[in-house]
């Protein structure tokens, strides 16, 4: 925001301008992505251009954070089906993440967790336990500390998720994922049996947290006029609608 | 008031000025200021990247190995373009070699991007340029299938099924809901297709809006997931196993059929849809051949594809490598990255701030310091520009050049190039091409030119895939299964001091990394990308980049209206790093347009 906002310039005036009027008369708003809901790579250390996730922009209304970098396509348009078919907003976490999709770690429902527990790891990259498909917890995954729906809903129609396909979770949907060490760095404090205690901690921590970073990046949606007029109700602002990221 | 830039072209600034801002149906922020004469032929353009994010910035510090992460995210669309960039810059600064498998698989990667977002590009960016969606609705069904039928075998052809469109299209227009289709000048002078073809058109941006989620599961297989599939400093991340305990979990025989079935499903598309369409389309608009700017004097292509792994010189890069200058084919010239005399940005018209703004900056020596300053002759203020003043600042995209030259970089590049080169690849269809359309070469230089390129490349990209894949199963068969080195994997191995460049040819153009790493860490990091050549604003001798020549000399018949504009922009795949878009209920918003 730095710049009087011309970091991000749209029809010549600041791009957080136009979010602001499209947001007013909206009853909710959805930030999708990790940029939308936490600021994401942009506001990175040192967040040079001072970005802001969209809740430190719009302040009087609902938001509904769907992160992710990017958030599965499947949870966005779950998303926006749940709203326009039930009328009302999913049930939020503390985060403000739908219960239904963020409630769960990776790690949680992680294929490889029986490697975990048995302390099966990947040592090296494209050693013998790779090939196996063992725990990649000692590569620096980052799943016993991020909560969404990878390991169930898997990506692209069910094909693969990052752990599948051999490498750690970067924990892409979590709040300043980018400032946490490398994604290689094992995650410390979480013993193989402490682990639910331990991640809950994290959760609570993250919770307490004062969002620092925003989002002109990807995307927002204003869910208007609920109630009456289900066809018009939603405003997206979306990072790719009709094409390229939206498979 | 007409002046003389050094790069050849003429501009003139003192006729009525047009401004685009957002230019839509891009990737990212960009705006268009263009005077017109009193016939309203273009004579000055001025193109401005809006949008900064400081990546380079966040990067400093930071583990090398994790850089990928970070500049994959600079675009949402060319994903894991930069992602291997990066790799091979760190790799090239620590002096990794990667197996061969792993270059494989990377090339897989690479190539499916390039089918997907040229295909893509096309369809669902570039294509209502010519295409005219409302004019479908006057189209008659069974022409429409006597037309698909004499250009293609591809099987959705038939009346019936172009009359469901045709009345499902009706609904959407009569319900005054045009989706994605609003954002459109219809009916303007401009388009040149008879019904038939507009509602043939129609189809396939419809049936490539459901094709386009089959090929990015090639990222998902070889990456985890689509967009921004994961990277690995030293190979690749996937394993691969096909005979023993966890072949489950790794690529199997199961994963390998299934990137195979994708592969003759893109072949298929690409060769029975994209291409036929784009050769009926060119045939509606071969008087149309504005917009050729650069590309018949300076056009530059680092190259890609390695053939064999660890090798990116001429005889390993399958994409052409070289530079062409003042349209001299005859002489490729030869690209050192490391060189501080060849690849430089100036920031003299950039909202940056270097030291000495009359000198350019080669990349490892790169600064990104940001400086937002309107010019004296601009109009509106710094949060509510009317005009920019083109002779001071004024654009967030620095002026790449080389050896001080403005080139133009992207598909028709690398196919000029290879051209030129007498690469039968890229030589054959090119002639093939320009003979059944009954055009000369110098039609290739053009808007036309470039989009034809494109698709050609697509075709060239989808049937790479095939070759590549199979190299992976001949690979495997021979027993060998390596996709990572891990030899320098830990930092301690790490010289305390170094530096290395990544290139590759992204679907947009060249695109180069540029790190210096100390004590293990990132102490300087630049990326110059495709659009930044192509985007850049004007150098300190005033020489222009491709978009402003582009748009030179080309009659917009309705100022209102500028669909000519949007045309020849588009027809680059411009990406400005970012990639916002702005979607109401009932579709796209329109590009603004201001005349004064
Ligand atoms: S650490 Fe990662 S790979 Fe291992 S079980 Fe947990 S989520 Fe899966």
């Amino acid at each position: 925001m730095n710049e009087d906002g011309m970091y991000c310039i749209d029809g010549g005036r600041p791009f957080v301008e136009r979010l602001t009027e499209m947001a007013s008369d909206a009853m909710a708003v959805v930030a999708w992505g990790a940029c939308a809901s936490w600021g994401c790579v942009q506001a990175a250390k040192p967040n040079p251009t001072h970005a802001v996730p969209i809740d430190k922009v719009i302040r009087n209304k609902p938001i509904v954070k769907v992160p992710g970098c990017p958030p599965i396509a499947e949870v966005m348009t779950g998303v926006i089906t749940y709203v326009t078919m039930f009328g009302r907003l999913p049930d939020l976490d503390r985060q403000g993440r739908p219960k239904m999709f963020y409630s769960q770690r990776i790690h949680d429902k992680c294929y490889r967790r029986p490697h975990f527990d048995a302390g099966q790891f990947v040592e090296e990259w494209d050693d013998e336990g790779a090939r196996k498909g063992f725990c990649l917890y000692k590569m620096g995954c980052k799943g016993p500390t991020t909560y969404n729906a990878c390991s169930t809903t898997r990506w692209n129609g069910g094909v693969s998720f990052p752990i599948q396909s051999g490498h750690g979770c970067i924990g892409c949907s979590e709040d300043g994922f980018w400032d946490k060490g490398s994604f290689y760095d094992r995650l410390t404090g979480i013993n193989a049996f402490g682990i639910e205690r331990n991640a809950d901690q994290i959760g609570l921590a993250a919770a307490g947290i004062v969002v620092a970073g925003i989002a002109v990046h990807a995307g927002i949606t204003a869910v208007r006029q609920l109630t009456t007029k289900p066809k018009d109700t939603i405003k997206t602002i979306a990072s790719e609608p009709t094409d390229k990221n939206a498979g | 008031m007409g002046a003389q830039t050094p790069n050849g072209f003429s501009l003139d600034a003192s006729g009525k000025r047009i401004v685009v801002d957002p230019v839509t149906r891009i990737e990212g922020h960009l705006r268009v200021e263009v005077n017109v004469d009193e016939h309203n032929v273009i004579r000055n353009a001025v193109s401005t990247g809006t949008m900064w994010r400081g990546i380079e910035v966040i990067l400093k510090g930071r583990d090398p190995r994790d850089a990928w992460a970070f500049t994959e995210r600079i675009c949402g669309v060319c994903t894991g373009t930069h992602a291997l960039t990066s790799v091979r810059a760190v790799e090239n600064a620590l002096g990794i070699s990667i197996p061969e498998n792993a270059n494989t698989i990377r090339n897989l990667m690479q190539l499916a991007l390039q089918v997907h977002d040229h295909l893509v590009h096309f369809y669902h960016l570039h294509a209502l340029d010519w295409v005219d969606v409302v004019s479908a609705l006057k189209a008659d069904p069974k022409a429409t299938s006597i037309l698909a039928q004499s250009i293609s075998r591809w099987p959705m052809s038939s009346p019936g099924y172009f009359k469901d469109l045709q009345t499902r299209l009706a609904k959407f227009v009569e319900s005054g809901q045009l989706g994605p289709f609003k954002n459109g000048y219809w009916g303007h002078p401009a388009y040149k297709l008879p019904p038939e073809a507009n509602l043939l058109a129609v189809a396939h941006y419809l049936e490539a809006l459901d094709f386009q989620k089959e090929i990015v599961k090639i990222h998902t297989i070889y990456g985890g997931k689509n967009p921004h599939p994961n990277w690995l400093v030293g190979g690749v991340p996937c394993s691969i196993n096909v005979d023993g305990t966890g072949a489950v979990g790794a690529i199997n025989i199961e994963r390998l059929n299934l990137v195979s079935s994708v592969i003759d499903r893109t072949l298929e598309f690409v060769e029975q849809v994209y291409l036929p369409d784009v050769v009926a389309i060119a045939g509606f608009y071969k008087d149309w051949l504005y917009g050729g700017g650069l590309s018949s004097k300076s056009v530059m292509s680092y190259g890609d594809i390695p053939e064999y792994a660890n090798d990116y010189t001429d005889k390993s890069l399958l994409l052409p490598r070289g530079v062409i200058l003042n349209g001299n084919l005859k002489e490729i010239h030869e690209i050192d990255l490391n060189a501080p005399d060849q690849v430089q940005e100036f920031v003299a018209h950039s909202w940056y701030k270097y030291p000495d703004e009359t000198v350019g900056l080669h990349p490892y020596d790169g600064v990104t310091e940001p400086n937002y300053q309107l010019g004296p002759k601009s109009k509106g203020s710094k949060t509510d520009i009317q005009s920019l003043d083109e002779s001071a600042k004024y654009s967030w995209i620095k002026s790449p050049r080389w050896k001080g030259n403005a080139v133009e970089v992207g598909p028709l590049a690398r196919y000029i190039i290879g051209y030129a080169q007498g690469k039968a690849e890229f030589k054959d269809p090119t002639d093939k091409l320009l003979t059944d359309l009954g055009l000369p070469l110098t039609a290739l230089f053009s808007t036309l030119g470039r989009t034809a390129a494109r698709a050609l490349e697509c075709q060239w990209a989808a049937q790479k895939m095939r070759y590549f894949q199979d190299k992976l199963l001949g690979s495997i068969k021979a027993g060998n299964l390596a996709t990572a080195n891990v030899e320098k994997w830990d930092p301690a191995t790490w010289p305390k001091e170094t530096r290395g460049v990544g290139f590759t040819e992204a679907p947009r153009g060249a695109l180069g990394h540029w790190i210096r790493i100390k004590d293990a860490k990132i102490d300087n990091y630049q990326c110059v990308v495709p659009t930044t050549w192509n985007g850049s604003p004007r150098d300190p001798k005033g020489n222009i980049g491709a978009f402003e020549a582009s748009l030179l000399d080309t009659p917009v018949a309705d100022p209102n209206q500028p669909l000519e504009i949007i045309r020849t922009l588009h027809s680059f795949d411009p990406c400005l790093a970012c990639s916002t878009h702005v979607m109401s209920p009932d579709g796209q918003e329109m590009a603004k347009v201001t005349v004064r």
